[in-house]
């Protein structure tokens, strides 16, 4: 077992340094907002100086807080819209299409796919912005809607396209390698028989690849969750039309200077985030099972 | 367009079902060409104005045929933030690639190579913690951290919270490499008396280096094209990294300035497709799905 002659003592040293860091900057600080949220801790002000114990009073605002149930709203419409009905079922479809296309047009739509993932979000959200702008933008100039402000006439639908433009690569990457694996003889079977497309699809292909179904749809649920780039086309605004849960955090924290009820909202988030991964890791257990 | 695998349509014999059967399927064809030239539209059309307007000698938020120039380069050079951006943005990626790379390999090897006990229960409840403590949902607990160390505003704060953040999978894949290794050269090593150590040094890392590779090209990526993080921990615009100081290139008139952001982009952007190029040739793209989150 110990070829390397480490022993356990040697061996503890090694993974120590890592340790430290990981305890420090991830451990500490996820435990941290278990107390933080219990405070009304402020960046500025008598509160930042002496930050007092509140109990659950954030908590027990928050639910009456319409900023925040607002925000919690907003956000399941994003990830329904851009995660779900966007980069899922769009990256199934162009999968599914490319199969039987040719060599072409295959590399070309995947090269694009895979540009719009691996630009830094930066780049990708000024894209976005030029493409949206109302005096000269690229789509008021190809659609003939002269002046048209996408970005506050339609703020939600412009940051759920951004997030489907940034995302579904992963999506349709997964997909296409499932679909890749389903054997090409129980497809043909079906299109003999004479099924349509969508029986083929329920019948034989989405019964196939129901694992890998199930591990896009969490995962790019929990990313879609914790994406921040929105916030680089439209702040939040106009108004609160935007503010999907991590930019609230961000606006109520760091803009504000509540810090206390941020680190609440941020330990909501956690949670989220636990359970999500929570039934993932469940997915995974069941899929290697059977 | 032709398709190559699907065979022609049923020619319209006789019977009315063949002929339904033949206008079905020809206009599913070409439901599916509207769709996938939608489809191209869409991804297309944004990233056409990055390679376009960078050369054009007026570049406006409007697609067009570049007058070609390259004098958008020539105001990037001239602006002071530019270039310094993109220095931060190296030294940030290339310190939480090292820091990432160093931890991992030394506590990867001695995960794989010793049993510790508890080690399978912390290697999975790390890597669980980093997936769901994300910069997002950490955002302030880390703010308030760094804050009382006293780190505001220095690329040490950026590059440790990213080294805490990335360590976790670093680790975990590390160590599926280092599981694969085969351990008699180790062996043969301490017998001629080297230390453990000097095992690591000359005869594991050699082994390892794709898995290294893979690691140190992964963080630079994940490191390179984050904006969150720096964005809360940095105040000065000296310190920004280019991810950060792009949303700060307004002209005197509160306008974007277009020729710096287009010149800027792009050569902020050459990088990461140039690691992908890389890990294309290597690994093949399907990999890449893996280490870009």
């Amino acid at each position: 077992m110990d070829a390397a002659g480490l022993g356990r003592a040697r061996a503890s040293a090694f993974v120590a340094p890592a340790l430290v860091l990981i305890g420090v900057f991830l451990v500490f600080p996820a435990l941290w907002t278990l107390y933080l949220g219990v405070t009304n801790w402020r960046l500025t002000g008598l509160a930042a100086a002496e930050p007092e114990f509140v109990g659950l009073d954030n908590y027990v605002d928050a639910l009456s807080d319409d900023r925040f149930l607002g925000s919690l709203y907003r956000t399941f419409v994003f990830v329904i819209g851009s995660a779900i009905a966007g980069q899922m079922v769009l990256g199934f479809i162009i999968a599914w299409l490319m199969r039987n296309t040719t060599k072409l047009i295959r590399g070309l739509v995947e090269t694009l796919v895979l540009i719009a993932w691996i630009l830094p979000a930066s780049v990708i959200a000024w894209l976005w912005l030029v493409l949206l702008d109302r005096r000269s933008g690229t789509l008021n100039a190809i659609l003939g809607t002269e002046d048209t402000a996408w970005l506050l006439e339609y703020p939600m639908q412009s940051i759920i396209a951004f997030n489907i433009f940034n995302g579904t690569a992963f999506s349709m990457l997964l997909f296409s390698s499932a679909l890749a694996s389903i054997p090409p003889s129980q497809i043909e079977t079906a299109k003999m028989s004479g099924a349509r497309t969508w029986a083929t699809l329920r019948d034989v292909v989405f019964p196939n690849i129901r694992g890998h179904i199930l591990t896009v749809l969490l995962l790019v649920t929990l990313w879609t969750f914790n994406v921040f780039a929105p916030f680089l086309l439209t702040g939040g605004g106009p108004g609160q039309e935007t503010e999907i849960f991590p930019v609230l955090i961000y606006r109520l924290a760091l803009q504000t200077g509540e810090l206390g009820k941020g680190a609440a909202f941020s330990l909501i988030m956690i949670i989220i985030n636990l359970a999500i991964a929570l039934i993932y890791l469940r997915v995974l257990r069941e899929r290697r099972q059977s | 367009m032709t398709t190559t695998v699907e065979p022609p349509a049923a020619p319209p014999t006789t019977g009315r079902g063949a002929n339904g059967a033949f206008v079905r399927a020809a206009l599913g064809r070409i439901g599916r060409y509207v769709f996938i030239s939608f489809v191209i539209a869409f991804f297309a059309l944004p990233v056409l104005w990055l390679v376009s307007a960078p050369f054009d000698r007026a570049p406006a938020l409007r697609l067009s045929v570049p007058e070609f120039t390259l004098r958008n380069f020539e105001v990037l050079l001239d602006n002071p933030y530019a270039l310094r951006s993109l220095g931060n943005s190296v030294i940030i990626s290339l310190a939480t690639m090292a820091i990432v790379l160093v931890l991992a390999a030394l506590a990867s090897y001695a995960l794989s190579r010793v049993r510790i006990p508890g080690r399978d229960v912390l290697l999975y409840s790390l890597l669980l913690l980093s997936s769901i403590v994300t910069g997002t949902a950490a955002m302030v607990p880390t703010f308030v951290l760094i804050t009382e160390l006293k780190l505001i505003d220095t690329h040490l704060a950026v590059v440790l919270v990213m080294a805490g953040g990335l360590l976790p999978a670093a680790i975990f894949i590390l160590k599926d490499f280092m599981d694969n290794t085969p351990k008699s050269y180790e062996e043969s090593a301490r017998v001629y008396g080297a230390s453990s150590l000097q095992v690591l040094r000359h005869v594991v890392v050699p082994i390892a280096r794709p898995g290294l590779a893979t690691i140190a090209v992964w963080g630079v990526v994940q490191v390179w094209g984050n904006f969150l993080v720096p964005f809360i921990l940095l105040r000065s615009p000296d310190n920004f990294p280019a991810a950060v100081v792009m949303f700060t290139f307004y002209t005197e008139g509160g306008q974007p300035n277009l020729a710096l952001i287009s010149a800027f982009s792009l050569l902020f952007s050459i990088p990461v497709v140039l690691l992908y190029l890389f890990v294309n040739r290597r690994y093949g793209f399907r990999f890449y799905g893996g280490i870009k989150s």
